[in-house]
């Protein structure tokens, strides 16, 4: 039987209540009559022999790239580049789709007689993966080859040394990246295309590039005009991606992508009905929210966290394509629309989300209150192709405890960004008075280079992320959460979710159209 | 007449620690050795001395560890019990009794070629012609013979509380006090007056707790200008130990300063630094949000809560953490709190080479000093006051603390006034002042008691003042 397609459910007197993700725990909501709940599609059969077709995808590349074993010689610099611990979500089951693909590369290059190959993490400025991450990544095999030997790197877009400046897109960008991979002969990069905003040239523009190009698309203007990100055409982020991804090709350097989809299998069987629409809930999912909710409930958070974070996806591998880049980014993307895409009539007053415990700069770490409102106004609000889900002055609500909680070894920009630049200002366009402070600051940088920290900048990024919801909302509530941080965040709280829809009716009038979106699994909503 | 007096018994210091271990600052007053009593106006030890009558008396941080118990031992040997309490006074001069408003020996004097000028051979007079021919300590105001010449009966002054070589006779002036630095005296012990660092610890002078009113040499009075309001008054000798600490930091313009703790001494540090010096950055951490309010309109560049002080000094100051220890760091931090914490910290985010000034009243503490040692760190207590030396000219610490306090309006920091018969409400709520959104308490002594409604229990009314 074929998986069902996306659902949008009308709420009606008998519909039970719906599911709502609260941090590390889960809510039962009971919406108002007429309300809409936008369910994902399931999750899509998965190749039955991924090896098999990665095989394949290297041998018949698309576009206008040769089979990756003619891309191969002896005496030859290749670097094979690879997505970071931000990808998946929630991080898959062994073997990770990295580990398969990587596997295979590197059985072509040590057929052709490469010696010179090196890993490079395409970190970007996220923070360096601890060893565990990477072993789940690439599997012991991989890491025991290469990390013993300094040939497992992680891009440092703080190493002088180890950056290139390749020149300078047609609108003044700054196009510089990671030295080794720029005087490759070949660069051969990993990615996993979990949304529609992966993938194609942001992949080595962003994930090798160093904090000096990565400038000019992590701003304020550009997010605020990319509708959305998931929407390459409408999106000013990938524009200048590509530009820049141009650029690099006509600078002579050759890579070679390889793109994976997965599907939105996100929760094993324990957790099997987040997965599933709740009138369809067996007495064993029932069983299993009670047992789940009650528990996460009653624990401390930071072991709820440490359960969660030790669930293991078991997403599975849809498709594999590799070759040009922009080749292989089109089919990728049909094929993580056909996954995700869900078609919802017209745009809503009010648009409710449950925000979970990960989002994918917390992987393994604290979803802390700047990367909550990054979760829910830069993630989840982007799910949307055409138009945003919610109106135009619309209000958004956000059920997420909200702590002000923060991990400081991977996030202590994040607390001076809260403390210092939240304190002054929240709107996206002004905080970048306070961007270059952080940015060079030299213990962050520090931090970066030689811990486990995302780099300085990087809460500005996850702020600007918002800047397109901020400035299309009417307003930001928080059910359930800290209300001075809530309230430091620019948002207004709610105890109750009946609270919140009463203060929404405040902004968009009486009796407003409301729409869950029931995520994760991830969706994206194609408004019509 | 009224006084609050402080006597020595034992077993009621141990029942004000515990009753303030347990339900907080000022609560030790309910229990300890403080008692309200009958009192009549202390004698005048000698004829430089003046009767004053306190108008508003502040209560100190080291006035609460003296009615919680919690004083550290070392200040045994420089009080005399039994004492009347209040150092921090706005008062008024009296008529030495049987004596004419200006006739001689009173208060007033008798002009400039009066006994006690410069010369006339009373140590006030050689305490004046010391710092005139030598040190030029003197300074221009209540230090100098002719301004204590002037004063009048009705008169408003300000107390300088310290019980230096002048006010108890001693010849010769020690080299602090020749120097016009009273409060490096270390002959507070000796002299024909009983032990006593300031009024307010000396059995022999009284203090500012009290309607019976105190005794004071007339070297330590200041009279307050006419456009001074009472509030402002009152806080003119604790801001004069804030001037004095801020002057002794040796800030320059380049320097980044951070301030511990915003309650009155610390509030004050910010107002006189801002004035006094030129720091290039001047930080605060307060653990209230009025405190921050206040300590930004007093001029921080920047006040944040407490625990984030140390992160704040980092980010301005670009510097590593090492050791626990930011590697650069503020060039001079002001501890106004005095704990073991607040001293942690402060050695935590100075420089190397970098000066800790303890303004704050610390006791007996225990610290790793590894940091202070490895990063050369200077800690400097900073207590009184004398006087400082500003662009080169010298003047009494109490005249720059006047003018400090007049252009930063501190009287705004009285928060609260009550009548001395309701010294436990005031001592428990100068104790918890912050977190009752106050700064500071006083006695207000012109205040009666409020007169209870048959029926109605006693001391319950709502003291006057601006901050609850």
């Amino acid at each position: 039987m074929s998986p069902r397609p996306g659902y949008v459910l009308e709420v009606d007197r008998t519909t039970p209540p719906t599911l709502f993700w609260h941090g590390e725990s889960f809510r039962l909501e009971r919406l108002p009559t007429g309300s809409r709940v936008v369910y994902a599609p399931e999750p899509h059969e998965p190749l039955a022999d991924p090896v098999a077709a990665i095989r394949d995808a290297l041998d018949n590349p698309l576009g206008d790239s040769q089979p990756l074993r003619s891309l191969l010689r002896p005496g030859m610099r290749l670097t094979i580049a690879f997505d970071d611990v931000s990808l998946p979500l929630p991080p898959m089951r062994r073997p990770d789709v990295r580990q398969l693909v990587i596997e295979q590369v590197l059985d072509q290059a040590a057929s052709a007689g490469v010696d010179d190959v090196v890993l490079v993490v395409a970190l970007a400025l996220h923070r360096r993966m601890t060893e565990s991450e990477l072993r789940h990544a690439l599997g012991d095999r991989i890491y025991d080859a290469f990390a013993p030997h300094d040939l497992l790197w992680q891009h440092d877009a703080e190493d002088p040394d180890g950056l290139v400046h390749l020149g300078v897109t047609d609108r003044g960008e700054d196009v510089e990246i990671n030295k080794r991979a720029a005087t490759s002969d070949l660069i051969v990069y990993v990615n996993i295309n979990l949304v529609a905003m992966d993938g194609g040239h942001k992949s080595v523009a962003t994930g090798l590039a160093s904090y000096r190009s990565l400038r000019h698309h992590h701003n304020a203007h550009t997010m605020r005009h990319s509708r959305s990100f998931m929407d390459q055409d409408h999106s000013e982020l990938h524009s200048s991606n590509w530009r820049m991804g141009r650029l690099i090709a006509a600078s002579g350097i050759k890579i070679f992508q390889i793109e994976t989809t997965l599907n939105n299998d996100a929760f094993p069987e324990q957790f099997r009905f987040l997965q599933r629409r709740e009138w369809e809930w067996s007495m064993r999912d029932r069983a299993a929210y009670m047992g789940a909710s009650s528990a996460l409930a009653r624990v401390p958070a930071r072991l709820a966290r440490s359960v969660l974070h030790g669930v293991a996806a078991p997403h599975r591998m849809t498709s594999v394509q590799a070759g040009e880049v922009e080749a292989v980014h089109a089919v990728t993307t049909a094929n993580v629309y056909a996954q995700q895409l869900v078609e919802v009539d017209g745009q809503t007053d009010v648009l409710t989300m449950g925000l979970p415990y990960i989002s994918p700069y917390n992987v393994n770490s604290i979803l802390n209150p700047i990367l909550v409102a990054c979760l829910g106004l830069g993630y989840f609000f982007n799910l949307y192709r055409g138009r945003p889900l919610v109106r135009p002055g619309g209000v958004l609500i956000m059920s997420h405890p909200t702590t002000p909680d923060f991990h400081p070894g991977h996030h202590p920009s994040y607390i001076d960004f809260f403390e210092e630049v939240l304190a002054d200002t929240t709107d996206p366009a002004e905080i970048g008075k306070y961007e270059e402070g952080f940015a060079t600051d030299p213990w962050y940088v520090h931090l970066y280079r030689t811990g486990n920290a995302y780099h300085g900048v990087h809460p500005f990024y996850m702020w600007y992320w918002c800047a397109h919801a901020l400035d299309h909302l009417g307003a930001v509530i928080v059910v359930g959460g800290h209300r001075a941080t809530v309230r430091r965040l620019g948002f207004k709280s709610a105890s109750t979710m009946a609270d919140a829809l009463e203060m929404a009716a405040d902004v968009v009038g009486p009796g407003p159209s409301i729409t869950h979106l029931h995520t994760p699994p991830l969706m994206i909503a194609d408004v019509r | 007449m009224k006084a609050l007096v402080f006597e020595r018994v034992v077993p009621r210091f141990a029942a004000a620690r515990v009753a303030a271990t347990l339900r907080g600052s000022g609560r030790g007053a309910a229990v300890g050795p403080l008692r309200l009593l009958d009192q009549d106006p202390p004698a005048t030890p000698g004829p430089d001395w003046i009767h004053v009558r306190p108008r508003l008396a502040g209560i100190c941080g080291s006035d609460l560890a003296t009615v919680d118990g919690a004083t550290s031992r070392y200040f045994e040997d420089l009080v005399s019990f039994p004492f009347v309490p209040g150092h921090e006074i706005l008062g008024v001069v009296e008529p030495s009794p049987g004596a004419g408003a200006s006739g001689s020996g009173s208060a007033a004097g008798t002009g400039a070629g009066d006994p006690g000028s410069a010369g006339d051979g009373t140590a006030a007079g050689r305490a004046a012609g010391a710092s005139a021919a030598g040190a030029s300590a003197a300074g221009s105001s209540a230090a100098g013979a002719g301004a204590w010449a002037s004063l009048q009966p009705g008169e408003r002054v300000v107390v300088e509380p310290v019980l230096g070589c002048v006010p108890r006779a001693l010849e010769p002036l020690c080299p602090a006090c020749a120097a016009g630095d009273t409060g490096s005296c270390q002959h507070v012990a000796f002299g024909h007056l009983s032990p006593g660092l300031q009024i307010g610890y000396c059995t022999d002078t009284g203090g500012g707790w009290s309607t019976a009113g105190l005794v004071a040499h007339r070297s330590q009075l200041h009279r307050v200008p006419d456009t001074m309001s009472d509030e402002d008054a009152v806080m003119v000798e604790p801001t004069a130990c804030a001037v004095h600490g801020a002057l002794s930091a040796g800030i320059v313009g380049t320097d980044t300063v951070a301030v511990i703790g915003a309650g009155t001494l610390g509030l004050a540090t910010v107002a006189a630094v801002r004035r006094l010096q030129a720091p290039s950055t001047l930080l605060v951490g307060a653990r209230y949000a009025h405190q921050r309010s206040l300590a930004v309109e007093l001029g921080a560049d920047r006040a944040v809560p407490s625990v984030q002080l140390e992160r704040t000094v980092r980010r301005a100051t670009h510097s590593l953490r090492s050791a626990g220890q930011v590697t650069a760091g503020a060039d001079v931090v002001f501890d106004c709190v005095g704990s073991v914490d607040s001293i942690a910290a402060a050695l935590a985010m100075v420089r190397p080479r970098g000066r800790v000034v303890l303004v704050g009243m610390p006791g007996r503490v225990t610290l790793d000093l590894a940091g202070l040692w490895h990063r050369q760190v200077a800690l400097t207590g900073a207590y009184a006051y004398g006087t400082e030396t500003v662009d080169g000219t010298r003047r009494r610490t109490f005249d720059l603390a006047f003018d400090v306090v007049a252009d930063a309006h501190l009287g705004r920091l009285v928060s609260a006034r009550y009548p001395l018969e309701r010294f436990t409400e005031a001592l428990a709520h100068a104790g918890s002042a912050g977190s009752r959104g106050a700064v500071k308490i006083v006695f207000d002594l012109d205040q009666q008691p409020p007169r209870a409604a048959p029926g109605a229990p006693a001391g319950r009314s709502t003291p006057k003042g601006r901050r609850a």
